[in-house]
């Protein structure tokens, strides 16, 4: 005997919807939550590292400050929420437009890291286990960069689908939640820029 | 989300016999938040068994002194895999399918809110698991024999850097904990948007039960504390691997580094593995003494005000590493803290039973159980709390005896007290009350036997690790008394388990309510079918079904 059928619905229930949060918000707030404390981590490990390497290349030395791929990432934020706008407006062709910057965006701060990594190991010397700063340089960027890489793999998709006419705009939700990962890795950037090419320096 | 008009008529599923393949295929890729809760407590329950044979061995080494039945690196080993098993195959798994299969049941949900990413969670921790026990079979390598990690449960770096410990063993450490601790993200995410977004009509925040305000705070505590320990592993493999040097103190690497960020994971872990025994607690009690729970809002208040103190109380698990005087001072004020909303906890639930009509079934036995251990535990903890007392027994089996007291004394009576009530919700069949007072008292007496003289032992200055000690220091008679009381411990699980086999054979039918229960899983079949509620429920108080029984004289007329 299933009780829960004979809970008498209070009248005023029935009437009035019953909402609660969407869970696709809720869920995608918490992983945000939750890679906060790891970013955290590793930003406090930098921060309590600095000035400690023993030996050379120090930061003031090798890094120089990435205009260009930061101005890049923080306006990949802009064009994501144009693309947006353009998908609620149902513009299928400005969406396209929007997103496409929002890859390339991301695409180029890699292609920045990549370079600057290049420069730093091959030039510099700098590796992973030449010193304190290496260790925490590498690991600091590094994990922000994975991050970088798993939201481009998620926007080349949404791209790819999209190109080949599936209907996006039933995905509106999902598109949202992808654009809250995007602005957490950007503002992310902005704290590991802050730490490591300014204070750091 | 939640839609109150769902189709009333189904048709009768036609029972029928499934073959063995097409069973295990209905396990091995179910998303059903009953089955997963499920396989979590049955990985949870054999892995205790695997760590309490741990143990045993360590016990049966230490009864005597100069004994010689287990070597000194066995002996490493056996601790480290005993503490990491418990902690992290035992407790957090308990967490994970306690919250699975109660938390949509008691919220009126059809499911968690992410079934996909639930089963993921479920394996991805199991996975951990497994590769956390091939240590035994390939720790040192391909090529060389197996052998498992003996670094202990929070493996200090930089004892776990390359240089002190050889082979791979420690890797396994690593990897199977940060990959099941994936698996505990997964499923504290789903928790949290469960109780946020699934709840039935009616099911107001301030209407949840205890249990689910519990599990909620407990997912999120898990989703802030875990990512410390992950990112302590994540630089330790890199050190390991890529020869970083987070933990190398010859590149300038500090030594303490890795000790704060495991105990930042570590001390809160603690309240995440106790949590499913409060909110067993708050929901067992209540139904036994017949009276509601005392004091509701104050008792979610104390579950929050500990979420959140227990994040600014690590350090004092470090007092003995020369701290300044003010951290030590803050860390003693800020851990003596939390024994205020767990006093308030201790206080309402024995308020709960004060002039209530008491029935002193198992599960209540196991609740009273649970309240004077975990009351002791809570005051050497309030003792170890205070650093020059730290100082004396840091590191003795007075800190053994200690926590094993909050984690058999209070986690494992209340899950048992849990498992004896929600036995009859699960499979539909009553556990043996008699043959449960004997796992009761058989598993009481062993256990105080057992960790009772460990704090005299401690106090005697017995230090933690020691594969054996010599004779004379007073501490024989202890180690002796303690070792016997395992014997006690062992009949009393023996008992447990033989009380299962035999009600999942042949137990007593429970029909959907045998304890006149007054939360929503019990409105539902025994086993609940897989869709939970064929109609979801609409509730009007805390206590639905106690409205649903007593119609003249509702909840809802006082909330």
């Amino acid at each position: 005997m299933a009780a829960s059928a004979i809970v008498p619905p209070s009248p005023e229930l029935l009437e009035s919807e019953w909402k609660t949060p969407d869970r696709g918000k809720v869920g995608i707030t918490f992983l945000i939550l939750t890679e906060t404390s790891l970013f955290t981590m590793f930003v406090a490990t930098y921060l309590i590292y600095i000035g400690k390497s023993l030996t050379g290349p120090y930061p003031k030395d090798v890094l120089e400050i990435p205009i260009l791929a930061t101005i890049c990432l923080l306006s990949s934020s802009g064009t994501i929420v144009f693309a947006e706008h353009a998908l609620e407006r149902e513009e299928l062709g400005r969406f396209k437009v929007w997103w496409l910057a929002t890859l390339l965006l991301g695409l180029i701060f890699l292609a920045y890291t990549g370079i600057e990594w290049r420069h730093l190991i091959y030039v510099d010397h700098l590796t992973i286990s030449t010193n304190l700063f290496g260790t925490t340089f590498y690991s600091l960027v590094g994990l922000h960069a994975s991050h970088v890489i798993v939201g481009a793999v998620f926007l080349t998709l949404v791209l790819v689908v999209t190109l080949r006419g599936f209907p996006i705009a039933t995905q509106k939700r999902r598109v949202m939640f992808l654009s809250w990962y995007w602005h957490f890795v950007d503002a992310v950037w902005v704290v590991v820029f802050t730490v490591v090419y300014i204070i750091g320096r | 989300m939640a839609s109150i008009d769902y189709p009333l008529e189904r048709p009768e599923a036609a029972p029928r016999e499934f073959s063995f393949s097409e069973s295990l295929y209905k396990w091995v890729a179910t998303v059903d938040h009953k089955r997963l809760g499920l396989m979590y407590m049955v990985s949870a329950l054999v892995f205790l068994v695997i760590a309490g044979i741990m143990a045993s061995v360590m016990r049966l080494q230490l009864a005597v002194p100069n004994n010689h039945l287990v070597g000194p690196a066995t002996f490493n080993r056996l601790f480290t895999m005993h503490g990491t098993t418990m902690v992290f195959l035992v407790g957090m798994p308990i967490v994970a399918g306690m919250a699975n299969y109660l938390v949509p049941l008691m919220i009126g949900a059809r499911d968690m809110a992410f079934p996909r990413l639930n089963a993921f969670g479920f394996w991805i921790f199991l996975f951990g698991g497994v590769l956390l026990y091939y240590s035994y079979l390939g720790g040192s390598g391909l090529s060389g024999a197996g052998s498992a990690p003996d670094v202990g449960w929070f493996a200090y770096a930089p004892l776990t850097e390359k240089a002190f410990s050889h082979g791979a063993s420690t890797d396994f450490w690593a990897l199977g904990v940060l990959v099941s601790g994936f698996g505990s993200i997964a499923s504290a995410i789903n928790v949290i948007a469960t109780c946020v977004s699934l709840r039935c009509p009616g099911m107001t925040l301030a209407r949840m039960p205890v249990f689910v305000w519990v599990m909620l705070v407990d997912a999120w505590l898990v989703l802030v504390v875990l990512p410390p320990l992950s990112a302590a592993q994540i630089m330790l493999l890199l050190d390991r691997f890529l020869g970083a040097h987070f933990f190398d103190t010859q590149f300038g690497g500090s030594a303490v580094l890795w000790q704060h960020m495991f105990w930042i994971f570590g001390h809160p872990e603690v309240y995440i593995l106790i949590f499913p025994a409060f909110g067993t607690l708050s929901e067992v009690i209540p139904i036994f003494a017949r009276k509601p729970i005392f004091g509701r809002p104050a008792m979610v208040g104390a579950v929050v005000a500990i979420g959140f103190i227990s994040l600014g109380v690590w350090a004092h698990h470090m007092f003995a590493i020369g701290m300044t005087s003010w951290s030590n001072t803050f860390f003693a004020a800020a851990s003596m803290l939390v024994g205020v909303p767990t006093g308030i906890k201790i206080f309402n639930w024995t308020a709960t039973m004060y002039g209530g009509k008491i029935r002193f079934a198992v599960s209540m036995m196991f609740c009273c159980g649970f309240l004077l251990q975990f009351l002791v535990a809570g005051l050497t903890g309030i003792m170890l709390a205070i650093a020059p007392f730290d100082w004396q027994l840091h590191d003795s089996y007075f800190v053994v005896a200690h926590f094993h007291f909050t984690l058999i004394g209070g986690l494992v009576f209340g899950v048992f007290a849990g498992i004896y009530y929600w036995f009859p919700k699960v499979t539909g069949k009553m556990l043996s009350e008699t043959l449960g007072k004997w796992h009761f008292w058989l598993f009481c007496i062993g256990f105080n036997l057992t960790f009772i003289p460990l704090h005299f032992a401690g106090m005697l200055g017995m230090p933690r690790r020691i594969y054996t000690y010599a004779a004379g220091r007073g501490w024989e008679s202890w180690n002796t008394i303690a070792t016997i009381g395992v014997f006690f411990q062992i009949a009393g699980i023996a008992c447990f388990a033989w009380n299962v086999i035999q009600s999942v054979r042949s137990g007593k039918a429970a029909g959907d309510d045998p304890w006149d229960a007054w939360t929503l899983e019990w409105a539902t079949t025994s086993p609940p079918p897989e869709y939970n509620f064929e109609k979801l429920p609409v509730v009007r108080s805390s206590r639905p079904l106690w409205d649903l029984k007593h119609p003249q004289d509702p909840d809802w007329k006082y909330d």
